[in-house]
């Protein structure tokens, strides 16, 4: 599904991903870990474009790298940003029409997600589907940016640590989601600090370390390697 | 007296819906793409002149439709093949270049109409007075130029609230990189908003050039006073822009009645000799042209947000 190689990105002077090599197969869960500041989010942003970049970022063996983020995101590549960025004036209806895509899109299956199934699975958004989304909760705003993503009927979508600062009653709730997305067949890039969260979804785990990734294996293999999870997990 | 205060008021109401229409188009440049578009002025001359030209070849409906559009075009093509070469350099190269924009298009129009105003006449349908209060008649026209600025305002509104693009253009004023992440064409949005916010001006010219007089100074007469009421009212508010617009519309119509002068007003009767004495026995009336900059420096100075606005300048 989507191969990066040796991508390499720079803000300013500071060269930020030194040869990122990874890759997330068809229908798989994919976790990048690594504690802040090692580059995952700017892995992230480079995949979509919002980072000047060099290296290849292919999507089902088209080439990537050079378009803009819309035309990413069209190729069939969703991503939720950390910072959620839901449009706060906007009502949680109107948040959900802005992810759906009216043409110009190459992958995907239209339908995969509907605005009915958001709303399925989170009755919360449902009651309050008229309302401004900037007066929801974290947790709540959190949802509403993944269906918004999903909207889009992205075959891969990047989710850049949907746990931070929820209750955890809401966790388990963004567990419940990634497990949902993934039994539809979408191919998912985990950026997370939770190892619990990671460890569970996840079919293959990365870790990042200055710029690069320094482990892949699956979650057992991480759980047995103490001495990655040492140098470049544990603080 | 009583008629005095409705015809300032009417006066002031025209004036000032002519500045918000002015001023709409601004603040939504603005506010989605960050440009302060220093040619605003020079496109609503544009409408003026289109409107002069194509109601000389036809008549003036065809004109109030088609300059407009025509404005919106230019602006489009402005913004999508100059303008967005010039956006990722910030916020000054994009200033000097619509300022580069605005004089080329002054001198354009110079070269096409000449330099002396041309008679763009207010359509014979709408030249007759409307009703008379206290044997003073109100034209017909000015409340035409009052439905055209509210019509175009529902329009507005209606297309930002209820329309899927309206609703992308309103998600991009609040964080346009997470719209372009959700497939759509930031590029694309924008070439259209400035056009649309061009095209308002191209209306303000339609309907206010034959009001006012249209000949190449006009740019340059109005653009200041449109920054004022951006400034006053705050910088990407549209509320504020209206307020700002008619306190601006009715401040200066009610100040040109006035003749009492600066030393009246505080109560001295100064000598020939004495400083400023020409200054200080103005009549406010001849003031009333410099009052919004007075406006605007004052609101800079205590209320940097503006009256509405969300962001200090």
């Amino acid at each position: 599904m989507l191969d990066v190689t040796d991508l390499h990105a720079y803000y300013g002077k500071s060269h930020i991903l030194q040869g990122v090599t990874l890759s997330v197969g068809d229908n798989e869960v994919v976790s990048l870990l690594g504690r802040n500041g090692v580059g995952r989010s700017t892995t992230t942003m480079a995949i979509m474009g919002m980072v000047s970049a060099h290296g290849s970022v292919r999507l089902r063996g088209r080439e990537l790298i050079g378009l803009p983020p819309h035309e990413v995101a069209r190729q069939g590549i969703g991503i939720v940003p950390e910072s959620r960025a839901i449009f706060p004036t906007l009502t949680v209806r109107e948040n959900l029409l802005i992810g759906t895509k009216t043409k110009g899109q190459i992958g995907g299956q239209a339908g995969r997600w509907s605005e009915e199934a958001t709303f399925e699975m989170f009755p919360n958004l449902k009651e309050r589907a008229d309302t401004a989304a900037g007066v929801l909760s974290g947790g709540e705003q959190q949802m509403l940016s993944i269906c918004r993503t999903l909207m889009g009927n992205p075959d891969l979508v990047m989710i850049d640590e949907p746990t931070e600062g929820l209750a955890p009653q809401m966790v388990e709730q963004v567990g419940r989601l990634l497990t949902a997305i993934a039994a539809q067949g979408v191919s998912i890039l985990l950026v997370e600090q939770k190892l619990q969260i990671a460890m569970r979804v996840s079919h293959r785990v990365l870790v990042m370390g200055h710029g690069r990734i320094v482990f892949t294996g699956t979650p057992a293999e991480l759980t047995a390697d103490e001495a990655i999870r040492r140098e470049w997990l544990e603080v | 007296m009583l008629h005095t205060i409705f015809f300032v008021l009417m006066n002031g109401l025209v004036y000032g819906l002519l500045l918000f229409l002015l001023s709409s188009g601004l603040t939504l440049i603005f506010s989605m793409m960050g440009v302060l578009n220093f040619a605003q002025a020079s496109f609503y001359m544009l409408g003026a002149y289109f409107g002069y030209q194509i109601m000389a070849w036809t008549n003036f409906w065809i004109a109030l439709i088609c300059a407009p559009v025509l404005v919106g075009l230019l602006g489009t093509l402005v913004e999508r093949y100059v303008l967005s070469k010039v956006h990722a350099r910030g916020h000054v190269a994009e200033l000097l270049l619509t300022f580069g924009v605005s004089y080329l298009v002054i001198e354009m129009v110079k070269l096409a109409w000449g330099v002396n105003a041309v008679s763009y006449n207010q359509p014979p349908a709408l030249n007759f007075p409307l009703f008379t209060v206290d044997g003073v008649s109100y034209p017909a026209y000015n409340i035409f130029m009052m439905v055209v600025s509210v019509l175009i305002f529902v329009l507005l509104f209606l297309l930002l609230k209820k329309t899927r693009i309206g609703i992308i253009i309103q998600a991009a004023l609040s964080n346009r990189d997470m719209v372009g992440m959700l497939g759509h064409n930031i590029p694309r949005i924008f070439a259209l908003v400035f056009g649309i916010g061009c095209a308002l001006a191209g209306v303000a010219g339609v309907v206010g050039g034959n009001i006012l007089v249209t000949e190449p100074g006009m740019a340059l007469s109005i653009g200041p006073i449109i920054f004022v009421v951006v400034v006053v009212g705050g910088m990407g508010s549209f509320g504020g822009a209206l307020a700002a617009s008619l306190l601006i519309g009715f401040l200066q119509n009610y100040m040109t009645t006035l003749n009492v002068s600066l030393a009246g007003l505080v109560g001295i009767t100064p000598g020939t000799q004495f400083p400023l004495y020409e200054l200080l026995n103005q009549p406010l009336s001849q003031l009333a042209a410099i009052m919004p900059y007075f406006l605007m420096i004052l609101i800079l100075t205590i209320r940097p947000k503006g009256l509405m606005g969300r962001v200090e300048i």
